[in-house]
């Protein structure tokens, strides 16, 4: 801890030190792990370049300004949001998250305009209005992108084959808005849902790039694998049960991006493994809900926002047994 | 021989950077001290009255302070000199201010006359227990809670399983470790004198794999001896294995009850220090006045030194080399449950098995970002973030309904927080409010 940083000046002797410099008082413990809470969100950024770099890959130049937008906009919302509240604004890396996300939930072809608006409203309504950073009941990105769905419904359907860079954007429909009953074994199009070359929004497409990126914090220790394991196993589960492909419903829209960085979200998920699980499991039944019997193509967004909600109140009933809650004893001492 | 069991490891706790800097440097007798200061509580417990004063000259080894209460340990005389005055010291656990005896040594280091047993097989429970009082013997892991009151379960506990800890899962301290590896004989003596007095039908001997050298050395020593009845117990390193609440729940799958203590559910848990202080006691009618102090950290010399009690820190971090330049802030213990201090003229005592030197800066606490890893890693599966959350906005009762109690501070979840929320200080904080608030009613 100290080593390294103290080696060149020489040694005094105590009496001199103790003269010399005042003795740090704090509480112990007197060493920290050293992961703070902007190293978690950079963490994240990094394995969020992932996805980000296939929907640049997919989607071109529009992708990008999609992402600067938002990010832009994040970053400078929360910063006069932190001035209009007398508080210090601290480059935690949350806004950048935050922004990123929800960028990578948007059709590719979305209004500058309307993409920093949806930003905007993710930091200074759905997370600084509650108090900022770990207040915030709902996850930013996916608040700002249901706020946007019923605000823009237009734009937020409008969605475009890949076309990379140069090339003109090609309307159509996304795999999950056809048909999604059991369908004559196709490999290549399960390819092109697993590497991303497909319509829908800029982050999602890629299976493989969200599911590396989603390993990185898995090895990392920075989520939990239970929730995108348990989510995406249900949402499989269920697709059988209904009688439809489980592996197009695990591969399409947004359920890798959303189990692996939405669901995660600490501020928005329940504290325990227990709760962890009964969460996962009730958004893996909610999205294929959604998804077979509501209007609605796709389920993850509002499955997620619904159990952000709920939340509390898993937290509420499933605290942990303690260590030796046996029974009351009275010792003598 | 001694049956090795199987490793057992724990799925809470954190992996600590081990630091044990000190871990080959062999014990070494520290200087005699130029002016001793010896606090006359330095245990859990009664104070004690002094015996002699000012003027009185005193033999190493004189019993100066004793007390009558029944949870007190006497003190005795570390040097031979004479007793100067009297001083007031803040006593590191409690942070009360305790008064101590001022001691100037002759430098003679005169003994008064020790009385070993003849027949050392031959005591009676009742004159072992009597030899360890005297002793002034206390748990030298860190709690000093005097030794004999361990070892005299109430009337309807019985002790069927005596525990030895050679874990050590604090960084940095070696003082536990270097015993072992230096004095075997003396632990394996004292445990065998524990064994005596409590009659168990089972004992262990839990040490980290570390310290493998250690779990080797007492292995042979014990074959050698003929010495059986008792199991080594090898444990993944991870802190807090040596905490006794964990140790009972991992060797023997009990939980101690919340509130409650080891000799509940049977068990009694005994430091290796304390084992060897046992055999010098009783088996050879020595007094503690003295015990190992790793001093450790930003010193130039890492060293374990052999200290008498009421030498001052100071002295043993000049006798190290002194303190590194940067340095600015000395622990008397580990790093994740010691006691920063700020006075270097502060005694060691009983319960100081550390002295470390480290520098740091103050971290600035942040808002909780919900992340779990405080619950992940308590040891007690309690939930520190809720705890610190309701100990913050002064809900104390709800701090007890979840179970603040059970809390033994290891700082296991602070050491994780990733928004540095300083969470054993708000369970601390809760803790002596609703101690305050029990004394009222």
């Amino acid at each position: 801890m100290t080593e390294e940083a103290s080696q060149e000046t020489p040694p005094e002797t105590s009496q001199e030190a103790a003269e010399a410099r005042q003795f740090l008082i704090s509480p112990g413990p007197h060493l920290w792990k050293g992961l703070s809470v902007s190293g978690i969100m950079y963490l994240v950024v990094y394995a969020l370049l992932l996805p980000a770099g296939a929907g640049v890959y997919f989607f071109g130049g529009r992708a990008l300004s999609v992402m600067g937008v938002s990010i832009g906009a994040a970053i400078l919302t929360e910063y006069l949001c932190k001035k209009l509240r007398g508080q210090p604004f601290v480059m935690d890396g949350s806004a950048i998250v935050s922004g990123l996300l929800l960028a990578l939930v948007l059709p590719p072809t979305m209004p500058l305009w309307m993409v920093a608006l949806g930003s905007i409203f993710a930091i200074a309504i759905v997370k600084e209005a509650f108090g900022g950073l770990g207040h915030n009941i709902f996850n930013p990105a996916l608040a700002a992108r249901a706020f946007m769905s019923v605000s823009f419904p237009m734009e937020m359907t409008t969605w475009v084959k890949p076309m990379g860079f140069g090339a003109d954007a090609v309307t159509c429909a996304t795999p999950l808005s056809g048909t999604s009953i059991w369908q004559p074994f196709d490999p290549s199009v399960y390819r092109a849902l697993f590497l991303g070359n497909t319509a829908g929004s800029i982050g999602e497409t890629s299976a493989l790039l969200i599911i590396i990126g989603g390993a990185f914090l898995l090895a990392r220790g920075i989520i939990n694998w239970r929730i995108p394991a348990i989510y995406i196993g249900v949402v499989a589960l269920m697709a059988l049960g209904l009688g439809e492909d489980p592996l197009f419903h695990i591969l399409s829209g947004g359920l890798m991006l959303g189990a692996f960085f939405m669901a995660t979200d600490y501020v928005t998920s329940p504290l325990t493994n227990r709760g962890k699980i009964i969460f996962s499991v009730a958004l893996g039944l909610l999205t294929m809900i959604i998804r077979r019997f509501a209007g609605m193509p796709e389920g993850v967004c509002y499955s997620i926002l619904f159990m952000n909600a709920i939340t509390p109140l898993i937290d509420r009933y499933t605290k942990l047994k303690p260590y030796g809650l046996v029974k009351k004893v009275a010792h003598a001492s | 021989m001694a049956i090795r069991l199987k490793k057992k490891g724990t799925p809470y706790g954190v992996r600590v950077p081990e630091a044990k800097l000190s871990e080959k440097m062999p014990i070494e007798a520290a200087p005699l001290p130029e002016r001793v200061v010896i606090p006359l509580q330095q245990n859990i417990g009664a104070p004690c009255q002094a015996l002699v004063k000012k003027g009185d000259k005193v033999l190493t080894g004189q019993k100066i302070g004793d007390s009558e209460k029944f949870v007190s340990a006497p003190i005795h005389a570390t040097v031979s000199g004479e007793v100067s005055g009297t001083t007031t010291v803040v006593n590191p656990p409690t942070g009360a201010l305790v008064e101590a005896l001022v001691i100037t040594p002759d430098g003679e280091d005169k003994w008064t006359e020790l009385s070993p047993p003849k027949n050392p097989d031959k005591l009676s429970v009742k004159e072992i227990l009597e030899r360890i009082r005297e002793a002034g013997l206390v748990g030298l892991g860190g709690a000093a809670f005097p030794t004999h009151i361990k070892l005299s379960p109430p009337k309807g506990k019985e002790i069927d399983t005596v525990i030895l800890n050679g874990c050590e899962c604090e960084p940095y301290v070696t003082s536990d470790h270097r015993i072992m590896l230096e004095y075997g004989d003396q632990v394996l003596s004292g445990l065998k004198v524990i064994s005596r007095v409590l009659s168990p039908k089972a004992v262990y001997i839990a040490i980290e794999d570390n310290k493998e050298d250690a779990i080797d050395h007492l292995e042979r020593l014990a074959a050698k001896l003929g010495f059986s009845d008792f199991k080594i117990a090898p444990l993944k390193s991870k802190y807090p294995m040596g905490a006794e609440k964990t140790l009972i729940e991992l060797i023997l799958g009990r939980e101690v009850p919340i509130g409650g203590l080891p000799l509940d559910v049977g068990v009694v848990v005994h430091n290796v220090s304390t084992a060897k202080a046992i055999h010098d006691a009783v088996i050879e009618g020595k007094p503690l006045i003295e015990r190992v102090v790793t001093v450790t950290g930003a010193v130039k010399n890492p060293k374990n030194l052999l200290s008498r009690f009421g030498t001052s820190l100071k002295s043993l971090i000049d006798y190290c080399g002194g303190m590194d330049g940067g340095a600015n802030k000395v622990i008397l213990g580990g790093p994740m449950m010691g006691i920063a201090q700020f006075d270097l003229d502060f005694p060691v005592v009983k319960g100081t098995n550390s002295i470390l030197v480290t520098e740091s800066k103050p971290l600035r606490e942040q808002d909780c970002i919900s992340c779990g890893k405080c619950i992940e890693v308590c040891p007690m599966r309690l939930m520190p973030t809720l705890l610190a959350r309701y100990a913050k906005a002064g809900r104390y009762d709800d701090c007890r309904e979840a179970y603040i109690d059970d809390c033994f501070e290891c700082g296991a979840c602070t050491y994780a927080c990733p928004a540095n929320i300083p969470l054993v200080q708000y369970i601390k904080i809760a803790k002596k409010e609703l101690a305050k608030r029990k004394a009222v009613k």
